[in-house]
């Protein structure tokens, strides 16, 4: 190839990237680095920030302990709790679903997703709140039950926030499954059960990991459901960086935790890469 | 396991559907209804607050996902062209837009924001020729930026696995007759790509439309649907709510059904 047409080619592709590459540098890396400038800075006083190099912000870590404590415990029980009852309905929509409705259905768990958090958490709001189903209890002569601004509750709006999330990935990986290793084994004389167990489910672990990481991921840096479903009495971090940016003001320390909740992120990232590489190829993630 | 299935489904859709029905409640009361009713949608769409902030919502969403859809769409078209390292730093980053929580998106968005703001505003005031030098603040702007970083990686990740499906043999052979890469790019590739571009637009309003968080930290003082219906349902649940609700409800129902149908008929077109 003659070296000016080659230097064209290249001036082309730079120019299709470069609008893109721009973007990422300018909203996605430049305000990580100024997230960690500002973690190492000191407050000023009248709210904001003001340049330091002090390891300050980070010392002060523990007292949002709780924050970070509802978090970690809540986080991982509500992808638990999400992965419990993702896999029978991913694995029947995979396996066991007519393939005629098979499209339907799975249409039917993904438009979830991509609605309004917002409103799908304030739907369990209405539900759970005192003119809910409380009020109907007191009907039947239960009274004072209070089911809004308890763990239960972020819970359950955590599993309903999420389970579409979850099932996508477990439902790609099941799909793509060779339905000939299930004949194989039944051949061998494998059970149902050892069957699943020996194949099914080992094959689908990184549809499984995927799941698990993402759901964590971002219940890490929820906000809405333990706001709205919590009160005040459950929060996270999320709520403990709405507070320090938009109500106290202490940006370097709110940066600080930001900086934190992120190497945390990275963390579950590269555990779940790791066993999901150790168990099988990667596989793209089905989002919609 | 059938009546495990049709619970999870009555599990995902009751209680949308709850919201629905009350918002066509004529009463207050949460849980009677007590008569059929849209006076709530009346009410809503008369309220001028709520309506500017759709507009508002309107407007960030159509703006950052058509930059989002031409962005990415460049970006997954040059991104096979480049060398492999060059491909995975891409990568990477797309990777992280996409799963780096909303909140810290925010967050390291506002900081970057008003570091950058420091600076500028005051050297524009030093060289700015008139009284009144414009400041820049955060609004549409800084939402548009923080939507379409996470819009331009969602439309690049799809457009590029429809680029990575497409038959090599038919550019080929545009080429081998005498086509020039523009017009194999325009007849050829654009055509069977376009439906992935409308599903990644599609998609990209829709998250833009739905987002509260980023908003919250980088809207400034402007309101967009998600804060002004977060900010009301503070305030005290109401009727009005739902019918809000059930508007935005339907209008993101409407935005994903049409994205998944042209995302349907690319699948069906590559023979899968």
């Amino acid at each position: 190839m003659p070296a000016a047409t080659n230097t064209k080619r290249n001036l082309v592709t730079a120019a299709l990237v470069a609008p893109a590459a721009a973007w990422l540098m300018i909203f996605l890396v430049l305000p990580f680095i100024a997230m960690l400038v500002f973690a190492f800075g000191e407050r000023a006083p009248e709210g904001g920030y003001q340049a330091a190099f002090t390891f300050a912000q980070f010392a002060n870590l523990p007292t949002r302990a709780a924050a970070f404590w509802n978090t970690l415990v809540l986080a991982p029980i509500g992808a638990l709790a999400c992965l419990l009852i993702a896999y029978p309905v991913a694995y029947y929509l995979a396996v066991k679903a007519n393939p005629r409705y098979r499209l339907i259905l799975v249409s039917l768990v993904v438009v979830p997703f991509w609605t309004s958090l917002l409103v799908r958490t304030y739907a369990w709001m209405y539900i759970l709140g005192s003119r809910g189903i409380p009020n109907l209890l007191s009907v039947i002569g239960i009274e004072d039950v209070r089911m809004l601004n308890t763990p239960g509750a972020v819970l359950l709006g955590i599993v309903y926030g999420y389970l579409p999330l979850m099932i996508m990935p477990i439902y790609v990986s099941l799909e793509k499954l060779d339905r000939r290793l299930l004949e194989a084994s039944a051949d061998l004389g494998a059970k149902p059960v050892s069957t699943f167990f020996g194949v099914t489910l080992p094959l689908s672990l990184p549809g499984v990991m995927t799941g698990v990481a993402l759901v964590t991921i971002l219940l890490l840096g929820e906000y809405l459901i333990p706001q709205l479903l919590g009160g005040g009495k459950v929060f996270f971090i999320g709520n403990a960086l709405v507070d320090l940016f938009l109500q106290s003001r202490n940006w370097p320390f709110g940066s600080a935790i930001a900086v934190t909740l992120v190497a945390v992120v990275v963390v579950i990232l590269m555990v779940a890469m790791r066993i999901a590489f150790r168990v099988a190829g990667t596989r793209q993630v089905d989002l919609v | 396991m059938r009546a495990f299935i049709s619970s999870v489904y009555l599990f995902l859709y009751a209680p949308i559907a709850l919201v629905v029905l009350f918002s066509f409640n004529a009463g207050r009361n949460a849980s009677e209804f007590t008569g059929f009713s849209t006076a709530w949608y009346g009410k809503a769409l008369g309220n001028t607050f709520l309506v500017s902030a759709l507009q508002n919502s309107l407007l960030i969403a159509f703006t950052s996902a058509t930059l989002a859809a031409i962005f990415g769409t460049m970006a997954a078209l040059g991104m096979e062209r480049l060398a492999p390292r060059n491909r995975a730093i891409f990568d990477a980053l797309f990777a992280a837009a996409i799963v780096v929580p909303g909140v810290v998106i925010g967050i390291a968005t506002l900081v970057a924001l008003v570091a950058v703001f420091s600076f500028i505003n005051p050297a524009l005031a030093t060289i700015w020729p008139g009284d009144q030098p414009p400041q820049l603040g955060l609004g549409y702007g800084s939402i548009i930026a923080a939507h379409g970083l996470f819009s331009m990686a969602l439309v690049t990740m799809i457009v590029k696995a429809r680029i990575a499906s497409l038959g090599r043999d038919i550019v080929e052979a545009s080429s081998d007759l005498y086509a020039t890469p523009l017009t194999t790019f325009r007849l050829i590739v654009l055509p069977q790509i376009l439906p992935s571009i409308l599903a990644g637009f599609l998609l990209a309003f829709t998250f833009s439309f739905d987002d509260f968080i980023i908003a919250f930290f980088v809207a400034g003082s402007k309101t967009t649907l998600p804060i002004y219906v977060f900010a009301s349902i503070r305030r005290g649940v109401t009727p009005e709510i739902n019918a809000i609700a059930t508007l935005v409800l339907v209008a993101s129902l409407l935005l994903i059904l049409t994205a998944r149908i042209l995302m349907r008929e690319k699948k069906t077109k590559s023979g899968e």
